[in-house]
């Protein structure tokens, strides 16, 4: 094994020489960034709001600051295992106990952009995930899995929520696929470019909202409107997600970067 | 795929902006009262409790007897007795509307006043009175023909209401019952615009079936860049608001509130208004006849225990509307609130009857401006909760919270 002195000086050279990108995977927090949708009954996710502190102004001559609020689910965001009743009692279910070494893993990209975009619904099973190993080799372990949907295309239009009357339409995984993910391949987590890591209409699935129950019960991760997922390679890109520390937290926004072998094609 | 809004005659760029004025402000205290009671739309004059004369202009104290005064709703039956054209003037705001015409009145009430005259009217004529605000908030007696047509037509009328028909208006919410209500009573009143502010995602712009003068905008009372941004990108003036948005939970204060349910309630109606008011106050106050109008619960007189944080939110509301018709004063923008009961929607379905239809409310809202009036109770429940706060407020806060 490479000396890690040698391998963090080397990563910080292909850095600095343009030899590793750094993809930004963050839809900008803004007010009028959409924010999932309940059913009416319960409770709902704040949107981001920002009120203006002092701008260069009489509240603060030299200096310019903003009051933030939003949910802990809003925006791009990381959902810990405390999010999910399944993962309630996990000794590091919540973002301030989570280990700093889940803040930085390799990812898989998984293309399901045209089964998304020739049905909405899209439902991503094992077989799907059985027959893509086939094509591609083995999902390796400890990685996120992210699936590309080219849904962050859709950011800024209604498109994106996709809210209809019996709710969002949006893919998503089912049970099966996520046991798999889970169990048989040991991801960390799933990332994906909707707003939630099930589909929008997984609330009716047989086993409902099987990407929460099963990676939230298992001490495992979700990332939510991640965008440019269509800019990673399938395999090699190392995914840098580090929620904030709220005491307690259920999840948080946050910034998600990926690094990137080779230079901008 | 943005709908273009009628246009409207163009003015030369360089011509010097019309100012503002608005009449006389300082009144006795006596006056202050007359005021208060013209904003209701009550017409009422000072009967002695000793005398029983009637008296004006308001006095504190009977000018026969020397016996205390009480307020008293009058006949508002008149004959004119003489009438004249005022064409020079050194204040300011009547030297702008000049010529304006003035007669002497014998009140059915008893006493002999001048008031303003409606053009129609001459020296002999029976006439009926109305008890006005005028531009700067004060009492003012209007004379109108007994035979009453469009009182519209006359200049001078106009500049003691809000007029609608070909104005351009900016409702809030305006993807709710009561919303849509409101837009379709402008539209029916010959608004020349509606703009239509809508919170809700995924609303298609323009919405299916929308009258050509109706316009939807992105616009969230609980986002100041929104509503900062809605305000902005306007392009073009608005005569009238009206705010319509609330949020209505029940819920208590140390059982079954919900926290997050208060926190909007607040976020909604009392910060949604400061936002909304601080964004189209300039854009108001340039205008010959700007209004603002907020529609707010009767609760915010009286607390309902049943929607506890709900009318907290709205008194907060109904205490800064004082403030803000305070500060709209000098500009001549009328501040009015209309006040209302539980409506017939989905915020009410636990509420017993009566409610108050969305169009009911909406027209309610019609009455206001076209009468000027800076405070209506419109529906039987919020007539009737006004009366008897104005009456007693302690003991109809009682009745209503035992």
């Amino acid at each position: 094994m490479t000396d890690p002195a040698d391998a963090l000086a080397a990563l910080v050279d292909g850095l600095a020489a343009g030899a590793i990108r750094v993809v930004d995977l963050t839809n900008t927090l803004s007010p009028d960034f959409p924010v999932i949708v309940l059913p009416a009954e319960f409770g709902q996710c704040a949107p981001f709001r920002m009120e203006p502190v002092s701008r260069y102004d009489g509240d603060g001559p030299a200096w310019y600051w903003n009051n933030i609020s939003m949910n802990e689910h809003t925006g791009t965001h990381f959902d810990a295992p405390a999010h999910w009743i399944t993962g309630r009692d996990l000794p590091e279910g919540t973002v301030d106990r989570v280990a700093p070494r889940d803040f930085v893993h390799p990812a898989v990209v998984i293309d399901i952009s045209a089964e998304s975009a020739a049905d909405e619904d899209f439902v991503v099973t094992r077989a799907l995930l059985e027959a893509w190993e086939a094509r591609h080799g083995r999902i390796p372990p400890r990685h996120w899995v992210l699936l590309r949907t080219d849904w962050y295309k859709r950011v800024g239009t209604p498109e994106y929520l996709n809210l209809k009357a019996d709710g969002a339409h949006s893919p998503g995984p089912d049970g099966d696929a996520m046991r798999f993910l889970v169990h048989a391949r040991d991801c960390v987590g799933l990332g994906v470019e909707t707003v939630g890591t099930d589909a929008g209409q997984a609330s009716r699935f047989d086993e409902p909202l099987p990407a929460h129950t099963i990676l939230h019960g298992n001490g495992r991760y979700g990332l939510q409107c991640l965008t440019n997922l269509d800019k990673l390679p399938v395999f090699g890109a190392v995914i840098l997600a580090s929620p904030l520390k709220i005491q307690g937290g259920s999840g948080s926004p946050l910034r998600v970067v990926a690094l990137v072998a080779g230079r901008a094609g | 795929m943005r709908r273009q809004q009628p246009p409207r005659p163009v003015r030369d760029p360089l011509t010097r902006p019309v100012e503002r004025q608005v009449p006389p402000a300082p009144r006795s205290r006596a006056m202050h009262a007359m005021s208060a009671r013209a904003a209701q739309g009550r017409f009422v004059l000072q009967r002695c409790t000793e005398c029983e004369a009637v008296t004006y202009p308001p006095r504190d104290i009977c000018p026969v007897c020397w016996g205390e005064l009480a307020w008293a709703d009058q006949p508002r039956g008149a004959t004119i007795l003489a009438a004249t054209m005022i064409r020079v003037t050194t204040d300011l705001y009547f030297h702008a509307h000049l010529p304006w015409r003035i007669g002497t009145v014998a009140l059915d009430a008893g006493p002999v006043a001048i008031v303003h005259l409606h053009r129609d009217l001459a020296v002999g004529d029976r006439a009926t009175m109305r008890l006005m605000l005028d531009k700067g908030g004060n009492a003012a007696l209007f004379a109108l023909p007994e035979q009453e047509g469009n009182p519209m037509a006359d200049p001078q009328w106009r500049e003691f209401v809000v007029p609608v028909q070909d104005r351009a208006v900016l409702v809030t919410d305006g993807d709710t019952a009561l919303g849509k209500a409101v837009v379709r009573a402008l539209v029916a009143a010959g608004a020349h615009s509606v703009l239509v502010g809508t919170s809700t995602p995924g609303v298609p712009m323009p919405a299916e079936g929308d009258p050509e003068q109706v316009r939807q905008v992105p616009l969230d009372l609980t986002d100041s860049q929104s509503v900062t941004h809605c305000i902005a990108q306007l392009g073009g003036p608005i005569d009238i608001v009206v705010n319509t948005a609330r949020f209505v939970r029940p819920g208590g204060v140390s059982a079954g509130g919900r926290l997050l349910h208060q926190q909007r309630a607040l976020d909604v109606g009392v910060l949604g208004l400061l936002r909304l008011a601080e964004a189209v106050a300039p854009v108001l106050a340039g205008r010959p006849a700007g209004a603002f109008v907020d529609l707010l619960s009767i609760h915010a007189l009286v607390g309902d225990a049943r929607f506890a944080g709900f009318s907290a939110a709205e008194a907060a509301r109904h205490s800064l509307l004082q403030s803000f018709r305070h500060e709209m004063r000098a500009t001549g923008v009328r501040v009015l609130s209309v006040f209302f009961g539980a409506i017939d929607d989905e915020d009410h379905q636990s509420v017993p009857f009566p409610h108050i239809a969305p169009d009911r409310l909406a027209q309610g809202v019609i009455e206001a401006l076209a009468s000027g009036r800076e405070q209506q109770a419109v529906g039987d429940v919020a007539r009737d909760l006004m009366a008897r706060w104005l009456a007693d407020p302690a003991t109809t806060n009682r009745e209503n919270n035992l």
